[in-house]
């Protein structure tokens, strides 16, 4: 009997490894339901969009709504400027939510559980940003770590906090997505333990399960959003400079 | 005292840290709620606010439920 945390284990499917310089470019269990989570996005966008009429047909409400959604986060947050970004957001926020909704059909892998991945998207996002706010605005971007409106006594302590929690970012981002989805699917593996551990009585924790997997559907669709909408803020802090 | 045994201990200490995040999202959902309460209106405008302002909060949880898989487990 396998125990909660063998759901997350790397599986290699098909292995290519190459000795000679040490590479293992096997294709995972991760890879493959990254290749599905980015086969139904684009499937869906382009089926959606095939006879795109006036009164939409229910897939291209889908994408519809899905688009209108992501537009409207980017411009409250960031406002017109931020609309060159858009293309990235989208990306971002179907790839997270098709991550995390593909993890909840039993017997698949959550790709953003691992910390390597989302770490991965959280650096991408922050050195993104920096690059912008560096090219938009040159040195003065540093002002960002200055806030105005504050006494001259308190830049030396306020600076290096201000610069702690601008680097702390990718990390705070990664790590909200990647423990919220393993810590979710711990407790559901733990409570199906339950289930089958408990005989006839059983009843109560299958009952709990179930609760617990509505909920954790809420969560992945939550996370992802929150991802994008950080994400997005921290772009408004780039350029708009506070 | 084992190593094995001061690691539980301290995966138990480390949850203590989710009292705070406990008070947290309760004040966040109530404070929300109440808004809603008074001002009808501002639903459509507040609600992503407070969905954001949940999971910001439960970040910190997890960031004790780190702590505490990493003595279990690391």
């Amino acid at each position: 009997m396998a125990g909660p945390l063998e759901q997350f284990e790397v599986k290699p499917i098909m292995t290519m490894v190459f000795e000679p310089l040490g590479l293992n470019m096997s294709f995972t269990n991760s890879a493959l339901f990254m290749a599905v989570g980015v086969g139904i996005a684009a499937w869906l966008f382009k089926r959606g969009l095939e006879g795109a009429s006036l009164v939409p047909t229910r897939l291209q409400s889908i994408c519809e709504m899905l688009y209108e959604f992501v537009r409207g986060m980017v411009l409250d947050n960031v406002g017109k400027e931020g609309l060159r970004y858009l293309p990235a957001i989208m990306t971002l926020f179907l790839f997270i939510l098709l991550g995390n909704l593909i993890g909840m059909i039993p017997g698949t892998f959550t790709y953003t559980s691992h910390i390597v991945v989302t770490l991965f998207m959280g650096v991408c996002v922050i050195i993104a940003v920096t690059v912008i706010g560096l090219a938009r605005h040159g040195t003065h971007f540093l002002s960002l770590f200055a806030p105005s409106g504050v006494p001259m006594f308190i830049y030396p302590l306020l600076i290096p906090i201000e610069i702690v929690s601008y680097l702390i970012r990718p990390f705070s981002l990664a790590m909200r997505l990647a423990v919220n989805m393993t810590a979710g699917h711990i407790m559901l593996k733990t409570f199906g333990g339950f289930v089958i551990a408990m005989g006839i009585f059983g009843i109560l924790p299958f009952l709990v399960a179930v609760g617990l997997i509505g909920l954790e559907i809420i969560i992945a669709c939550l996370q992802a959003y929150v991802f994008a909408v950080l994400s997005c803020i921290y772009l408004n802090d780039a350029i708009n400079l506070h | 005292m084992e190593i094995e045994a001061a690691k539980m201990i301290g995966a138990g200490l480390a949850c203590i840290g989710l009292a705070g995040v406990g008070i947290g999202i309760g004040n966040v959902i109530a404070t929300s709620i109440a808004t809603f309460g008074r001002n009808p209106a501002s639903q459509d405008k507040l609600q992503p606010i407070m969905f954001l302002g949940f999971a910001l909060v439960e970040a910190i949880g997890l960031f004790a439920l780190v702590v505490a898989f990493i003595l279990l487990f690391g």
